[in-house]
């Protein structure tokens, strides 16, 4: 498993347009699972509703995790996406 | 032939076939299924048109309108898709065993009620998406079109009543008059039917039956008389109506240009009331000398989520520099009570006529204030605009939008932007409280404009919404003119104008009292300008009376 911590800097924090594509990324990734936590708050990255629901803001600190065979590409896909989007 | 009688709200006659006004939402009825397999399949075939749909308004977006609202359907797409999402759906079909609507209608409210109870007002308004999303899945499901005007000719619309954004949606081209169940001269279908000079009844209540989509019907706003499948001598009669008004509106036509003064030399404002800068056209085509009303909700009431400051600036700035150098009176968002909108994620209210609206609103939420204020004072560069705040019952209120303003207006100077120092400042009177205190409050600001229709009904407490206090609802009641009369002698003691924007400017059996209360402008719909041009001008303000005041 590979996983990097984020500090979240959109002033929405995890809103609408991001949540929906990181799921649209996370779902690219097939077997290998992408998960989100806050505050020992986990869900799939997959998971848009969930994911905006966990309530995200601004300064917050997630854990990014990737757990499968393709798991070094997707943490680092991921980790790109919050650097630009999040 | 079968004749209905209701209440005339907008003249003129027409005529054309019934269309009865289909809202996408369709009440969803509990039902137990037999068969859960096939309602799971249906489900899935309504989650994939969903899908096709969304994807090809996204299309759309993205060649017309722009990358952001593409991504917003792409969203939404992959909300109808989302897993937790369609869990919850197929855990209602197993545990219910219902029917598939109410499933979709269970999950989408359980996500909705998710995100609207969240503390941050961007989430709450997310739920606003979800209900969205779930109302077209919905649609799909029970096989109804989006809401609208279901017809390739003009047509008489039909509705119980329609809501603001109801009406903000509808092809106004496709419309010839209006016939409603429910309704008053107040209510927003009236008030749309007047901006667009086309005829409207309300209040036919249930004699309006559903049956008579696709018959023909020969509507009078005046008398309030709808016809349906007419005779020939009905017919005849009304086409010699609706010649005669043509002739009337010609007549009115020479009215353009002229000046509105009485024939001993009083001066009378006619200003417009408009809905959005659309309408700005038609202010132009009936020569109005300005906008004394130009409400702001269509931006909150049309969108899913606030409207930015440059969209918001763009309208204003549309009307603003379309009336070059005519005034513009742009009131702040009126949102509350009749007029609701489900991002702003306002509690639910027992009585929302007294409650958080409109100012209120803006002064408890500094943010939603301020991206309105900065879109105004950015639109003062480009035409004369001047800014109402409704709904005022104290002075602090006032000092306190005055406030906002002056911070919008440093942040402006800090970033170089410009627009006009001397914007007017004025409040709407329509609370017996800013009545009593008028004269401080008039010290405070520019103008007055007294908003008829909220003063009657917390004055004489009235709902206006409602349709059953008939002859209790009276507009013409001494005790609303003498309110009237109050804020016009605070006024003009202050040194400051005084107009009246609600639907009691229009009324011509009352230029009399308004000219003898000293009134200095009168805003209507834009067709009601060039009679009330005419009738001003036949008036000699020195022999007006206050007779109607009863004192």
């Amino acid at each position: 498993m590979k996983e990097f911590d984020y500090a979240i800097r959109d002033q929405l924090g995890i809103h609408a347009r991001p949540a929906g594509l990181l799921a649209k990324l996370a779902k690219g990734y097939g077997d290998t699972v992408i998960t989100v936590t806050k505050g020992g708050n986990t869900v799939k990255a997959s998971q848009l509703m969930k994911l905006m629901g966990m309530g995200v803001k601004q300064g917050d600190v997630v854990t990014v995790s990737a757990e499968g065979p393709a798991e070094e590409e997707a943490i680092a896909a991921a980790k790109k996406f919050f650097e630009e989007n999040l | 032939m079968i004749v209905l009688q209701g209440k005339g709200v907008s003249k003129g006659v027409a005529e054309g076939p019934v269309c009865f006004f289909r809202r996408a939402d369709a009440a969803v009825k509990k039902e137990t299924a037999s068969d859960i397999e096939s309602e799971k399949a249906r489900v899935a075939a309504a989650q994939e048109k969903s899908v096709a749909q969304l994807e090809a308004l996204a299309d759309k977006a993205r060649a017309e309108t722009g990358e952001e609202t593409a991504v917003l359907f792409e969203t939404h797409a992959m909300f109808v898709e989302d897993e937790d999402y369609v869990e919850a759906i197929m855990t209602a079909l197993e545990e219910e065993r219902c029917n598939a609507e109410y499933a979709v209608e269970q999950a989408g409210e359980q996500f909705a009620a998710m995100l609207a109870a969240m503390d941050d007002p961007y989430m709450q308004g997310r739920a606003a998406d979800i209900r969205d999303v779930t109302r077209r899945i919905l649609n799909n499901l029970m096989g109804v079109a989006e809401g609208g005007v279901d017809s390739d000719v003009p047509v008489i619309l039909a509705a119980d009543d329609l809501a603001p954004s109801e009406t903000l949606q509808l092809d106004k081209s496709k419309i010839l008059g209006f016939i409603t169940k429910g309704g008053s001269g107040s209510s927003h279908t009236a008030i749309l039917a007047r901006t667009m000079g086309i005829p409207a009844i309300c209040g036919l209540g249930e004699s309006l039956k559903e049956e008579y989509q696709g018959r023909p019907v020969c509507i009078d706003g005046e008398t309030g008389q709808a016809v349906l499948d007419p005779d020939e001598p009905a017919l005849a009669a009304f086409r010699e109506k609706q010649k005669k008004q043509a002739e009337m509106r010609e007549l009115l036509q020479t009215m353009k240009g002229q000046e509105d003064v009485t024939l001993d030399g009083r001066e009378m404002l006619v200003y417009c009331n408009i809905g959005s800068p659309d309408d700005v056209a038609a202010v132009l085509a009936n020569d109005g000398r300005g906008i004394g009303l130009f409400r702001s909700e269509f931006l909150y009431l049309a969108a899913s989520d606030y409207p930015g400051e440059e969209e918001q600036f763009q309208a204003y700035k549309k009307a603003a520099a379309a009336m070059e150098g005519r005034r513009v009176v742009i009131r702040t968002l009126d949102i509350g009570a009749d007029k609701q909108v489900e991002y702003f994620g306002l509690q639910k209210e027992e009585n929302p006529a007294m409650g958080v609206r409109a100012i209120r609103i803006c002064l408890n939420r500094p943010e939603v204030f301020r991206t309105q204020l900065r879109a105004l004072y950015r639109a003062s560069a480009y035409g004369k605009v001047a800014i109402m705040f409704p709904m005022i019952t104290s002075v602090w209120e006032v000092r306190e939008c005055k406030e906002a303003c002056r911070r919008v207006m440093a942040e402006l100077d800090a970033e170089g932007v410009s627009y006009n120092r001397e914007t007017e400042i004025g409040i709407m009177i329509e609370t017996p409280a800013s009545v009593f205190v008028a004269d401080a409050l008039a010290r405070e600001v520019d103008f007055f404009s007294v908003g008829t229709n909220d003063l009657t009904q917390y004055t004489l407490a009235c709902d206006r919404q409602a349709t059953d206090l008939g002859r209790f609802f009276d507009p013409h009641h001494p005790a609303v003119l003498r309110a009237l009369k109050m804020a016009a002698d605070a006024a003009h003691r202050a040194g400051i104008w005084i107009g009246i924007c609600g639907e009691l400017a229009a009324d011509l059996s009352l230029l009399e009292t308004f000219l003898a209360m000293g009134i200095d402008e009168l805003s209507v719909s834009p067709s009601a300008v060039l009679p009330l041009r005419a009738a001003i001008r036949g008036s000699t303000a020195g022999s007006c009376t206050l007779e109607k005041l009863e004192c």
